[in-house]
Order: C-alpha cells, then sequence, then structure tokens
C-alpha cells in the first residue's frame, strides 16, 4: 500500500541536468525525427536558437529516472513491476536547447486506490539555472493493488 | 500557415516500430523497464508479449504535429492517455502505427492565434491514445 503521507509533499530538487547536443542527437534518432534543429547546430542557429534544440518529449530522458528512483524506494511502497503509464501531460515554458542546465523538482499531487488500483499523479517542475520555468510535466501512473 | 483553420487534416504518419527501436529508445530515453525489451518478464507481468513505452508512442504522435507546423518550439502543450499498448513482435516489420491528426479548433489567446491538434493513433485497427491533443501556436 503507498504511503498517502507522500501527496502534496515535493521531492528534494534534482540536477543540474547537463543537456548535451549527442543526447538530444541520440533521442530525436530514437524517436524517427530528423527535423534538422534536432541535429545540426547551425540550422538551429539559423532558426533563432542558441544551439540544438530538443525534441518535445525530451524532458522524459531526465525526469522518468528520477520517478523510478522514487517509486522504486521502498518506503513509497509502490509496485513498479505492475506499473503502467495512464496519461502523460506536458506543458511547455520555454524550449529546451543544448547547453541548458535543468533542475527538476518532483512534485506527488495525488493518489487514490479504486477498483483494484493505485492510481498516483505526479508533477515535475523543471526550471533552468536562472530559476526559469522551463517545462511542467504530469504524469498518471497506475499499479495494481495488492489483492 | 496563416490560413489555417478547424477542420485542417494534417499529413498522416505511418511508422514502424521493432524490437530494436524499442531497445534504442530505452538507451536514449533512460526508461530501462524490461517489459519493453523482454518476452518473459512482459508475459510474467500479464501482458500478450513485449509492448512499445508509451512515451515512444507519444513522442511519435509529437512528430506529426511538428512535422507539419515546421517548427517544433511552437508546441505550447501535448498531452495524452495511453488505452491500449502498442505490441511488438520479434519480426522485422515490426508494429504499424498509424497517426492522424486533425485542427479541432483556432482560438486567439494574447494576440497569438493557437491551434488545437487532435491526434488518433492506431495500432491493429485500435485506437492506443486517447485525448491526445496539442496546442500550437501559430505563426502571425
Amino acid at each position: 500500500m503507498p504511503d498517502e503521507s507522500y501527496v502534496g509533499r515535493s521531492l528534494p530538487t534534482a540536477g543540474p541536468f547537463q543537456v548535451g547536443r549527442e543526447k538530444i542527437r541520440e533521442f530525436a534518432t530514437a524517436i524517427g525525427d530528423d527535423a534538422r534543429i534536432f541535429h545540426d547546430v547551425e540550422a538551429a542557429r539559423a532558426a533563432g536558437h542558441p544551439d540544438l534544440v530538443a525534441p518535445p518529449t525530451f524532458s522524459v530522458s531526465f525526469t522518468m529516472p528520477l520517478l523510478e528512483a522514487f517509486l522504486r524506494d521502498p518506503a513509497f511502497g509502490w509496485d513498479y513491476t505492475r506499473m503502467v503509464h495512464g496519461d502523460q501531460r506536458i506543458t511547455f515554458h520555454r524550449p529546451i536547447h543544448a547547453g541548458d542546465e535543468l533542475f527538476t523538482t518532483v512534485v506527488v499531487d495525488d493518489l487514490r486506490s479504486r477498483a483494484g488500483s493505485h492510481m498516483l499523479t505526479v508533477r515535475c517542475e523543471i526550471v533552468d539555472s536562472a530559476d526559469t520555468p522551463v517545462a511542467t510535466t504530469t504524469a498518471l501512473l497506475v499499479t495494481q493493488a495488492q489483492s | 500557415m496563416s490560413d489555417i483553420a478547424k477542420g485542417d487534416e494534417l499529413p498522416a504518419l505511418q511508422v514502424h516500430l521493432t524490437r530494436a527501436d524499442l531497445v534504442r529508445y530505452a538507451g536514449a530515453s533512460g526508461d530501462f523497464n524490461p517489459i519493453h525489451w523482454s518476452e518473459r518478464i512482459a508475459t510474467g507481468a500479464g501482458l500478450p508479449g513485449v509492448i512499445a513505452h508509451g512515451m515512444l508512442t507519444m513522442a511519435t504522435a509529437g512528430r506529426l504535429v511538428t512535422n507539419w507546423i515546421g517548427d517544433p518550439t511552437a508546441i505550447r502543450t501535448f498531452g495524452v492517455r495511453f488505452t491500449r499498448p502498442v505490441l511488438v513482435p520479434d519480426d522485422d516489420e515490426g508494429a504499424l502505427v498509424d497517426i492522424t491528426g486533425v485542427v479541432g479548433e483556432v482560438t486567439e489567446s494574447d494576440g497569438a492565434r493557437i491551434a488545437r491538434v487532435d491526434i488518433t493513433a492506431k495500432f491493429d485497427g485500435k485506437t492506443v491514445l486517447g485525448r491526445a491533443s496539442a496546442e500550437v501556436r501559430l505563426p502571425s
């Protein structure tokens, strides 16, 4: 049974995550996206960006490992092996670029148990080194309750 | 792009997702959950077989939008529900995912024109994403 006292809590801010060009290229290749501003620095600069731009769902590459560490922590009591991803929403405050140093705070927004499932809503607030908002991601994660 | 209106259809996208794509995505995204690469663990978890990462399906749906608008940074919000798994067989062809989109609404906000794109993703003839939509800032 997950520990309900976590609802409303923020985990310690993690970072900095250094956004590197090769990580952006690797991620863009993995999602099959050959848009030039993900791969070619000159094309990104010509489009008005300081460096390579990250694809829209790139933030998962540094938020998901944070969520996994939290969900595998026995203190929270979540069954990670039976988890499915229910939904995902991303709000973009500004584009992520190569060279950014990003900090992520995981917030446990909600936890409900219904029809034999636990439903957890977790939010990641991502900011840059000047504390300017970069993106807000919200995930609904579902796991079967112990029968 | 200035004449974008409600009802406009986006150029459709067909993507084959193979086991190799899942492994590549696992490495790039840091999501090494074994249900996305091990038949043994996937079936042990009650799934019919290895399934694609939901976030890979979401990223593929995102390509439909960014290809259309031409500027990936024009996306303001992007959300999906994962309603069915995409089963990826251990063969050369993989799973065929069909992605289509339509402009559901165009609104004005703070002097900017915003299009809401409603996205449909189908695998094996059935939708795999629910309430999938992106809000996109249109060029003025």
